[in-house]
């Protein structure tokens, strides 16, 4: 599947086209199929998030798994401040960006 | 320390003013990111994986407890409650959000700070030793010229848009603290004949084409230093390679034409500039010089007790000789074991701040190891000093030891990393958490970058480590022989990469291997030179 990503304008928070809109949660992403690049320049028209881009992703039961880890590594934090990951104190968050 | 006058403080705050606007035209969308980008940039606000990411500048890596308490409170206010010391002595939030960012700059420029020349093509913010006023070695004290640097570069309108970024360290030592010679511009204050001048090197760096700076110029006098260097830069400015951002540095330049092409080139238009008096007359010299008179030194010349056996750790790891008697340089680690390299909380940052304003005459410093000085301690303190800091977990005994490393952000901050670092860092400080082991060690130094940038000095590193990407996994390389201190070389990829574990276990063995065929009081790198890199192979890849 296909994801789009991007920036926050104002947080620079990472955040996933939803179909309608962004989350700044991956679980919610959308597959954008073969839209990415419409949408994409949509939402760079409307300057509300920095430098969008497509991923390739998997879908996985808990939602879509990015296939890059920089992307794994946006869509939970830093890997080394499990205190400031999106979910935190998952043990198991470890394992899905590796 | 210097303080701003008016006019340096009038630019500041009209930096502040310029920029909030910028800011509120993005936020209100008038502007796309691609035409805000350069506008942030020159404000030190770049986009990393997570967050906008601020970089606030220290320059010469010298500031006041005051100063240090506004770093703890941006970090406590406005970002998640820690910063970020760099390998260039600033330090960088990683969680800052756009709008706050005027605010941010404006209580920033309350206390003389600024994020200027922090990012973009321009000369930036100037680096020295560490010890600068205090070191015992030191010919004259470094800070008035790298001040003089500052204020002659700031804003500088012909180098404001240069081939690429431009990085200068001003030193006044023979032992070099501050990898000058991996610099654009390294400069050496020395005497001759009683004269005081500079050593001029030009064209060293890091990045994916590390170089160790030629020696362009001897001596120049002091009264033609901003000439000379004016003209180095003019030169650069012209024929540095545009064209090519990989080869824009002016490192390739000199690479290219040559030394001695470099060196004429120089020389002709010094001739021209010189006739333009650009160099400050003695009076705005002396006036500079005066911020940074010595301390009211008082303390009577007395060795610390060294009965607690941890404290004598420290003193003999951390703690260095100062040129006034009674005096000691205090090295604060920020390397916990298993922590991250030149993190910070807010709270440590104020423990550091208060120790600095009660034992060392108000004054830190930021290294380019990733550590705080207190450059003025009596040695009559020094035991006060450290509980202090053992009870903020700041006491780590390991400077110049194999943990304490510089790891540059890496992966999991930094968008243009190809793998993380921090975790490295982590795991080697961990297998080599005994003391006694990294002390029998000795100096050994340890740096890691998380991609070819080489932001953590792994050239550099008697130990280096660069991650890169191997068809999407973290994968790294090991370098031996890199240093940049005084016997500056640049390190030797030894072979094949390795994966996380193998990288700690690969390390290892390379002690091991040290340790067997040490002779004397080497250090690792010593026997490396002397032994070459086919034992460590064997063992390693075996
Ligand atoms: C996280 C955002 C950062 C970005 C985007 C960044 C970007 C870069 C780039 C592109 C280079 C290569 C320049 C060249 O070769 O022309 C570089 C070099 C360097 N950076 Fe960074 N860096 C970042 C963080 C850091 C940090 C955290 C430090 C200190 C720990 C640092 C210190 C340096 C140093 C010392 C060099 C090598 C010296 C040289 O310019 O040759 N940077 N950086
Ligand atoms: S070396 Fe690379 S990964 Fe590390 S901070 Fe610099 S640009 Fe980022």
């Amino acid at each position: 599947m296909k994801l789009l990503t991007g920036n926050d304008l104002g947080s620079g928070a990472v955040t996933w086209w939803t179909g309608n809109g962004w989350s700044i949660h991956v679980e919610d992403a959308a597959d954008v199929g073969e839209h990415g690049e419409a949408i994409l320049h949509a939402e760079e028209g409307a300057r509300r998030v920095n430098a969008p881009y497509i991923i390739d992703a998997l879908p996985t039961e808990d939602g879509p798994r990015p296939a890059h880890i920089k992307d794994r590594i946006r869509a939970l934090g830093p890997t080394v401040r499990t205190d400031l990951t999106l979910k935190p104190a998952d043990p198991a968050a470890g394992d899905w960006i590796i | 320390m210097y303080t701003y006058d008016t006019y340096d403080q009038a630019m500041v705050d009209a930096r502040v003013a310029e920029f909030r606007d910028q800011i509120t035209r993005r936020i209100a969308g008038e502007m796309t990111e691609d035409q805000f980008k350069p506008l942030r940039l020159m404000n030190g606000l770049y986009l990393q994986l997570h967050a906008y990411m601020l970089r606030v500048a220290i320059p010469y890596g010298t500031l006041d407890s005051r100063q240090m308490r506004m770093l703890a409170h941006i970090a406590r206010t406005y970002d998640r409650d820690y910063g970020h010391f760099t390998t260039r002595q600033n330090i960088q939030y990683n969680w800052i959000k756009l709008e706050d960012c005027a605010d941010i700059l404006e209580e920033l420029a309350t206390v003389e700070m600024h994020a200027i020349q922090t990012s973009g093509n321009c000369i930036r913010n100037i680096s020295s030793d560490q010890y600068a006023g205090a070191a015992a070695d030191e010919v004259t004290d470094p800070r008035p010229w790298a001040e003089l640097l500052r204020q002659w570069s700031t804003f500088h309108p012909e180098f404001s848009y240069l081939p690429r970024k431009f990085k200068i360290a001003v030193i006044a030592s023979p032992e070099d603290r501050a990898a000058m010679r991996l610099h654009d511009i390294g400069l050496e204050l020395i005497r001759q004949d009683g004269a005081l001048g500079a050593r001029v090197f030009v064209g060293g760096g890091m990045g994916r084409t590390p170089m160790i700076a030629p020696e362009i110029n001897p001596f120049v006098k002091a009264d033609d230093l901003l000439s000379y260097l004016e003209a180095c830069l003019r030169v650069y400015n012209r024929y540095g390679r545009r064209d090519n951002i990989y080869k824009a540095r002016i490192k390739i330049l000199i690479h290219e034409i040559g030394a001695d092409a470099y060196r004429r080139q120089v020389a002709t238009e010094f001739a021209h500039v010189k006739t333009l008096g650009i160099d400050p007359p003695l009076a705005e010299l002396e006036r500079i010089a005066a911020f940074f008179a010595p301390p009211a030194y008082d303390a009577a010349n007395v060795e610390p007790d060294r009965t607690d056996p941890d404290f004598a750790v420290w003193l003999d790891q951390n703690v260095k000789p100062h040129k006034q008697a009674g005096y000691a340089i205090v090295n604060i680690s920020l390397k916990p074991i298993g922590g991250i390299p030149g993190d910070a909380t807010s709270a440590q940052i104020d423990v550091m701040a208060d120790l600095a304003e009660k034992y060392s005459f108000d004054e830190l410093r930021v290294t380019h190891a990733q550590n705080i000085v207190l450059p003025y301690v009596a040695k009559r303190d020094l035991y006060a000093v450290w509980h202090a800091l053992r009870d903020a977990a700041l006491a780590d005994a390991n400077l110049d030891l194999i943990s304490d490393i510089i790891a540059c952000p890496g992966l999991d901050y930094c968008s243009l990393a190809n793998a993380r670092s921090i975790p490295v860092a982590q795991k080697i400080a961990t297998r080599f958490a005994d003391m006694d082991r990294q002390r029998d060690l000795g100096e050994l130094k340890l740096k890691i970058s998380g991609c070819i940038n080489a932001c953590g000095h792994h050239h550099a590193g008697h130990i280096g480590i660069l991650g890169v990407d191997k068809k999407g996994v973290e994968n790294y390389q090991l370098t031996f022989g890199g240093s940049g201190a005084e016997d500056v070389s640049i390190g030797k990829i030894i072979g094949p990469g390795f994966d996380e574990d193998g990288v700690v276990d690969a390390v290892e063995k390379a002690t091991e291997v040290y340790k067997a065929l040490r002779e004397g009081d080497e250090r690792f790198l010593d026997t490396y030179r002397r032994v070459g890199l086919e034992p460590f192979k064997e063992a390693i890849y075996g």
